[in-house]
């Protein structure tokens, strides 16, 4: 079989389970296009020895009644991986090897999937562009010179260069979904409490959450019903009934009542981005569901309440790279020289900016006028949807305001780059689930995702709607391995 | 105002200051693993010994809370009579040190888990009551260690995660003899509690003292300030009265009180200035977005309620009712938990009246010479109980008891058998006594001869040679019969 890497995940394990195919083929098939792919510096870690190894093992023993029986994946390198370097894209954690295992990861290996190595992201998942990883851009496989988007940018270029079959990423404001929409593939974003926070690096603890990144929306389905486990070991998991997603995907999503929020329509938004939102209506009219017009009125408030929220939560997540424990150190006259130093020389640009605002917005004297009133907004913001939803099943919006961008064009302009989010952050204020699938493409051949937004715990009713018009769809990415010589 | 005689005043010139205390006491919950994480709480282990990934705030690692600890505080508030907040939230506060890992502290700030309650002093003139602000859950930092080397400061993180309860009180005190009588109270009802050992030696209680002083009259507050971390009731005591003093001296020399925060120098006998309100830290504190607000149902506390035990105030009400022991009495046996079971176990199967005098005096001053806690007493209740009943019987007679008492000391040995072995039964034998009496007055024919001719002073003498002769040994009411018959 010559194209391993061309197959989707569910082909993969089919052809496994019926031993087509040898974990250590697809492995060797993944691994030796990741290593023809170095131009993509998809990767930070690459752990291909010991997944060939592994793979092998597999074979040897074969438990064919696991959901991920031999599959290789690399994840991104927020996830704790035990023996295996993890740096959340910092230079801070550049030589941080983890004794312990994520609950997501784990969840992984337990279905029987082998890592093959860590994916670059955005310095502590802080980023929309993977620019501001210490380890260096990634490429888009669309284009040279295209950012992947971000933070989740390794695992977005990962998927759609076919490096992996399948990743994971974290979504804080948008980092699973805007990568997948700038890169024409699938990343859903789930309920907050869905999975388990539990050995991925912190940035806003109450809005991080990890999700499957994936070719087609039948994969993501069968990745979050692996990776999303109750677990004790992170307080803000909920104990929920999970679906067994895969099994239960349907395209019958007749009379599905879709909300189409009029606050979404942005100044200045391109009009490709408007009739792409079009279309996607027509496809949803198309598979039979009811549109309905909403209203979500304070989504204009949801960016700058969201760059209080997440700054100053990650201000203080991030007071533990100190350099007392663990993690680059600088070398300083006594202790307070030290910890400057090595959080100056550790943190990038970016980072230290949000470390300085969200230090800023928890002063005293500015905390009720920032922080308070930012969590009084996220309170309105959720108020918005439990009211929309109170009218529809799932609210349908673009997931982000243009398509991918050069490298290096918004580096310089981080409000710009801020304004990224704008679709993307509403929903993980709300704790809400959100799925990015790819919908077409702009005038430059660059694909252009769509949002389909649930209600808590509701990611089978989003996945159906997404399998439904991923149908009708029928996205084809026109990635041509510019990077492969 | 009250015209105590203990009242503490400082006096200066022609004016009369009153102080102010108000105690933040840190206590240490009992519990076997730490606040947020499951490691052990074991004092004095090797360093960095009893760490989880969570204590040394690895990435990626999650505080999940305790339960048992939870109970505890909120025992402790059932102790205090205190409000129990239902919903409680967890804040961080934010500041950098070597030994705080995460870079925070998580605890309470605007919404703790115990509200108002209060606590009973007994003064010499009387009760006072002292009242609570809050009592919150926070985490203990680690330990810097700055003296084995030169250059380097050493982390010891075994502390580090360990459960605490702040308890605030109102400013209320007003000496430091106040003072001792709150720390060793508040103390006595955790320890009736479990909730806290209340080892000072060991860190598991201290506390930062907030002084002020003003006029007397006067119903302004003065301007405080804060001594920090002091880890005995003696340098509690200490550091107020020197702070008292140093803020009258500078009232009187016409200067203003800096409020800052201020370090007690055990050596010097001194506090000195940390810091000042402007260089205060701003903790940033905000809810902890890592662990959901804190919620418990009235079950839950009507459940812990059921588990509270009698505690020393109604005991001391109990023992007062029902043994009839004066209110000193009683205070002191109830003071500590275990003092009152000591003293319960006596009173099993002995006298009341016999049983409190013999542990308040004879007990508490031969433990105090061997500086012995009441638990590790080498004299058990139960051989208490059956030395008592001796003298109760008659079987010995007071005097010999305290012979007897102190062989005890020297090993729990059974009563009876000391006094078998050493053959210190009492002599109460009307025949024995007779002829030992006869013996007596034989020897003695002169004096005898003496006393019939009414020199009657003369039957003191008798007596005593009655005693001596039969080696203290003689029932002294059956020689006082005898003996006026015989003579």
């Amino acid at each position: 079989m010559s194209d391993i890497t061309k197959q989707s995940l569910s082909e993969l394990v089919e052809n496994i389970k019926s031993k087509k195919l040898s974990s250590s083929e697809v492995t060797k098939a993944f691994v030796e296009r990741s290593e023809k792919s170095k131009e993509l510096n998809a990767y930070i870690t690459e752990d291909y020895t010991n997944a060939l190894n592994k793979a092998k093992k597999f074979d040897e023993k074969p438990n064919l009644d696991l959901k991920l029986p031999g599959i290789p994946m690399a994840v991104k390198d927020l996830f704790c991986t035990r023996d295996l370097r993890t740096t959340a894209g910092s230079k801070i954690l550049n030589n941080f090897v983890p004794t312990y295992e994520s609950t997501v990861t784990q969840n992984i290996w337990n279905e029987g999937a082998i890592l093959m190595g860590k994916l670059n992201c955005d310095e502590f998942a802080m980023g929309s562009s993977n620019e501001t990883s210490f380890f260096g851009n990634v490429q888009n496989p669309i284009d040279k010179n295209l950012v992947p988007g971000g933070s989740s940018g390794g695992s977005s270029s990962a998927v759609a260069a076919q490096l992996t079959p399948i990743t994971i990423g974290t979504d804080t404001g948008g980092s699973i979904r805007q990568p997948a929409s700038f890169t024409g593939t699938v990343g859903l974003k789930p309920t907050y409490g869905s999975c388990s926070r539990y050995g991925i690096v912190a940035f806003a603890s109450s809005l991080d959450q990890a999700g499957p990144m994936a070719q087609n929306v039948k994969d993501c389905a069968l990745l979050q019903e692996v990776i999303s486990t109750y677990d004790e070991k992170d307080s803000t998991s909920i104990d929920f009934k999970r679906n067994e997603y895969s099994k239960e995907l349907t395209k019958d999503i007749k009379g599905k009542k879709i909300g189409i929020p009029k606050e979404y329509r942005v100044d200045g938004m391109p009009k490709e981005i408007e009739d792409l939102w079009k279309k996607g209506i027509e496809y949803a009219k198309d598979c039979g569901a009811e549109i309905i017009d909403i209203s979500l009125p304070h989504t204009n408030y949801a960016l700058p309440t969201y760059y209080i929220v997440a700054p100053a939560e990650a201000s203080s997540n991030l007071a533990r790279y100190d350099g007392v424990k663990y993690g680059f150190r600088a070398e300083g006259e006594n202790l307070i020289d030290m910890y400057e130093k090595t959080r100056s020389e550790g943190f990038g640009a970016e980072v230290q900016r949000r470390i300085m605002i969200g230090t800023y917005v928890l002063s005293s004297g500015y905390y009720d006028a920032y922080y308070l009133k930012a969590q009084k907004v996220r309170k309105l913001i959720k108020n918005d949807f439990d009211d929309a939803y109170k009218k529809v099943d799932a609210i349908l919006t673009p997931s982000t305001p243009s398509s991918a961008f050069k490298i290096g064009e918004k580096t310089n302009d981080p409000v710009s780059m801020y304004l990224n989010d704008i679709f993307t952050v509403p929903v993980n204020l709300a704790g809400l689930p959100g799925i990015s699938i790819p919908a077409g493409h702009d005038g430059k051949g660059y694909p252009l995702g769509l949002q389909i937004i649930g209600k808590a715990f509701d990611e089978q009713n989003i996945l159906n709607i997404a399998y439904a018009m991923e149908e009708k769809i029928n996205f084809k990415n026109n990635i041509n391995d510019w990077w492969i010589k | 105002m009250s015209k105590n005689k203990s009242e503490y005043l400082i006096n200066r010139h022609d004016n009369q200051y009153e102080v102010v205390i108000g105690l933040e006491v840190h206590a240490q919950v009992t519990s076997q693993s730490k606040l947020f994480s499951t490691s052990a709480t074991k004092f004095g282990a090797e360093p960095n010994t009893q760490v989880s990934l969570v204590d040394a705030a690895l990435p990626g690692m999650l505080p999940v809370i305790n339960e048992y600890c939870v109970k505890q505080a909120i025992k402790t508030g059932i102790g205090l009579k205190a409000k129990i907040n239902k919903r409680s939230v967890f804040d961080r506060k934010n500041y950098f040190y070597a030994d705080l890992p995460q870079g925070y502290q998580i605890s309470q700030f605007k919404d703790p888990i115990v509200g108002e309650g209060k606590v009973i002093l007994d003064m010499p003139d009387g009760q006072k009551e002292v009242g609570i602000e809050r009592l919150h859950l926070e985490q203990d930092a680690g330990k810097s260690i700055h003296d084995l080397d030169p250059k380097n400061t050493f982390v010891d993180l075994n502390r580090s995660g360990v459960a605490l309860m702040e308890i605030v009180s109102k400013p209320d005190l007003r000496s430091p003899d106040e003072v001792n009588a709150y720390i060793k109270k508040l103390r006595s009802i955790m320890r009736y509690l479990g909730t806290c050992d209340g080892n000072m030696q060991e860190g598991s209680l201290r506390a930062d003292v907030n002084v002020s002083v003003r006029k007397k009259g006067s119903k302004e507050f003065g301007t405080r300030c804060e001594i920090k971390n002091v880890n005995s009731i003696k340098f509690m005591q200490m550091a107020i009265e020197y702070e008292a003093n140093r803020q009258v001296d500078l009232i009187e020399d016409g200067q203003m009180i800096d409020q800052e925060t201020r370090l007690f120098d055990t050596k010097k006998n001194e506090t000195r200035s940390m810091r000042s309100k402007e260089d205060a830290h701003d903790y940033r504190y905000f809810p902890d977005p890592d662990l959901l607000p804190l919620e418990v149902s009235d079950d839950f506390i009507e459940n812990l309620k059921s588990e509270i035990p009698e505690l020393p105030d109604e005991k001391k009400k109990r023992f007062i009712e029902k043994f009839k022991l004066s209110p000193y009495e009683a205070n002191i046996l109830v003071s500590d938990i275990e003092t009152s079971n000591y003293f319960e176990n006596v009173i099993k199967k002995s006298d009341v009246k016999l049983a409190t005098n013999w542990i308040i005096g004879e007990l508490f001053a031969a433990l105090n010479e061997k500086n012995l806690e009441i638990t590790e007493s080498p004299i058990s209740a139960g051989n208490l109980s059956k030395l008592i009943n001796l003298i109760k019987d008659g079987t010995i007679s007071g005097k010999i008891a305290k012979t007897v008492f102190e062989q005890m000391m020297e090993g729990d040995k059974d009563p009876k058998k000391i006094v078998e072995e050493k053959g210190l039964k009492q002599e109460s034998d009307p025949k024995a006594l007779e002829a030992l009496i006869d013996k007596v007055i034989d020897d003695n024919r002169d004096k005898a001869t003496e006393y019939k001719s009414g020199k009657v002073k003369l039957f003191g003498f008798f007596v005593g040679q009655v005693m001596k002769v039969s080696g203290g040994k003689a029932n002294p009411q059956l020689v006082n019969e005898i003996l006026k018959k015989k003579l």
